[in-house]
């Protein structure tokens, strides 16, 4: 059986007296991709940000165990020295840095020309490109995705990596998340899409800050399409949210 | 009296090589150039199309600059300011006139490696024909004393379909105390872009005035400034366009990062419009690095130190 590469025990985050995340115990896999699904609002990129560490994110209670370690307290730094990048939603836009110095921050072992290449755009074109307003959306996303794959992560937090992404480019990232996979990362997969949650080995369901359901992406998604599609958390979950 | 200027000159390339250029330009015979160290003129290469006439002034010297008209020159003409002695004055007058339709690339360099105390004032006039093309980027390179005062000052005049890229960069050095003012006048369907970038630390002061008129009709302009401000340094900004012909477009864009405690950056965009048919905008950023930026980059396995450097890098290229 595969060994747990991550788990939270208990972990939730407060913001004032209310709970973004209650007691979520996930468990990731080695070498597993494992979706994270759920409507807007419910803590999912919250999730990722505690588990890469970001300031502002440190859990009210619980604790975050990678490779047997507890890194609750660990800065972001040392957590992407033990092997855990995140990948954002949204990517910063970075001046005067080429493509190929963002891909080569830190020397990793996939070279920028291999990493480039690995998400579908062309060396040639691309590394000298700068990393800023000049790259469309999908163009960003996928530099994004070669800049993961760049260091050669154990764990790859990937926070919606399709938005804003075509139909047909899909397809690309579909085989770019299990081209990591092949590399020997581990895989967090925070999607709304339910063909691109299909390549997951696992799923999660989150609720309100609470995980749901684990099971199969397929098991996940039928949980999903019978019990949330007309509970009305959402709504209030998100008017709670804005007040 | 002949004197034997070829230490000097050697010594003025040295340092001109520390500021980042590269010493075939100006030892080339193919490419135009001028050195000056002080108030001599050491080296000057005029090549077909390309004239330039120097005189000296007190502190200093006159440079008269004229590129004829139709002539591009394909090879980028090297400039070469500076002085080596601990303290002095340097007065450049510059003048430069780009014929129509020439297109001329600047590179310019000035040098201050061992100042305690020297004044640099660069007093330039840019005249650019109508479709005619000058690109001038100047590099400073400044010891780490402080003891430097810059006054680069600029006034141009873009015919109609002409162009003007400027790019003013100190970033190896102290800066000591810095005040850039530039004005530019634009014709018709003319291009202006104004850079500067500069790396304020310990107690320097940067002041920066940019002022572009758009007033030809589709002129278009925008001043650009990339200020990071450390220590106790201090960094004002001052975009200045004006809209005064229809389809005119101007845009001022302000970026001012301070690090650490002390450092005071201050930036003031004023704009108008004279016509109902323009448009200019403006945006700034003042304050702390981009969390984002800083948090994406240490999610790489960069320290926050290591992060701060490579976005500071790549802000001031």
């Amino acid at each position: 059986m595969a060994k747990i590469i991550l788990k939270t025990n208990n972990l939730s985050y407060k913001i004032g007296k209310k709970y973004i995340l209650k007691d979520v115990n996930l468990k990731v896999y080695n070498n597993e991709i494992h979706t994270l699904v759920g409507t807007n609002g419910t803590g999912k990129t919250t999730l990722a940000f505690i588990i890469m560490g970001l300031s502002g994110y440190q859990p009210s209670t619980g604790e975050i165990i990678f490779k047997g370690k507890n890194i609750t307290n660990l800065s972001i730094t040392e957590r992407a020295k033990l092997g855990i990048t995140l990948a954002w939603q949204n990517p910063a836009l970075f001046e005067g840095i080429t493509v190929r110095d963002y891909l080569n921050l830190n020397r990793g072992s996939i070279p920028p020309e291999k990493s480039i290449e690995m998400v579908g755009l062309n060396p040639h074109i691309y590394l000298s490109r700068v990393v800023d307003s000049s790259l469309s959306g999908g163009e960003r996303k996928r530099i994004e995705l070669a800049s993961v794959i760049s260091i050669h992560p154990r764990l790859a937090i990937l926070d919606e990596p399709d938005s804003g992404i075509d139909m047909i480019s899909i397809e690309d990232i579909k085989g770019i998340i299990l081209g990591l996979k092949k590399l020997g990362s581990s895989v967090i997969l925070i999607t709304h899409r339910e063909e691109i949650a299909d390549i997951g080995d696992t799923a999660s369901l989150i609720c309100r800050g609470e995980i749901l359901k684990v099971g199969k992406p397929e098991e996940v998604s039928a949980f999903f399409k019978k019990n949330c599609e007309r509970c009305n958390h959402v709504g209030d979950y998100n008017e709670e949210l804005l007040k | 009296m002949n004197i034997d200027y070829s230490k000097e000159f050697q010594a003025i390339v040295e340092a001109y090589e520390k500021a980042g250029g590269d010493s075939k330009g100006i030892l080339d015979s193919h490419f135009g150039s001028l050195v000056i160290s002080g108030d001599k003129v050491l080296a000057k290469n005029e090549i077909t199309g390309l004239v330039i006439k120097t005189r000296k002034i007190k502190d200093g010297v006159a440079v008269k600059v004229y590129v004829e008209d139709g002539i591009n020159l394909g090879f980028p003409v090297h400039l070469c300011f500076g002085m080596l002695p601990k303290e002095g004055r340097q007065v450049i007058r510059s003048e430069f006139f780009i014929g129509k339709n020439s297109k001329v690339n600047f590179i310019s360099h000035c040098s201050f490696p061992n100042a305690k105390h020297i004044v640099h004032i660069m007093d330039s006039k840019a005249h650019i024909s109508a479709g005619g093309e000058m690109k001038y980027t100047e590099t400073h390179f400044h010891s780490m004393s402080g003891g430097v005062e810059v006054f680069p000052k600029l006034r141009g005049e873009i015919g109609n379909g002409g162009r003007l890229y400027e790019e003013f960069k100190l970033v190896i050095g102290r800066v000591g105390l810095l005040k850039i003012d530039y004005e530019v006048e634009q014709g018709k369907k003319s291009i202006c872009e104004l850079n500067t970038k500069i790396f304020g630390k310990k107690d320097d002061k940067i002041e920066v005035r940019e002022a572009i008129h758009l007033n030809g009709d589709h002129a278009n302009g925008m001043a650009k400034s990339r200020l990071v401000l450390k220590d106790k340094a201090y960094g004002y900004v001052l975009g200045e366009i004006e809209g005064n012909a229809p389809y005119s477009r101007g845009h001022t864009d302000c970026e001012e990062i301070i690090q650490g405690e002390g450092a005071v950056a201050e930036s003031t965009p004023a704009i108008s419009v004279r016509n109902h048919l323009a448009k200019v905008t403006h945006e700034a950023s003042i304050g702390r690095i981009d969390k984002k930026e800083l948090e994406t980059l240490m999610a790489r396995g960069l320290t926050e130190d290591e992060a701060v450097d490579v976005i500071v890098e790549g802000i001031l290229k």
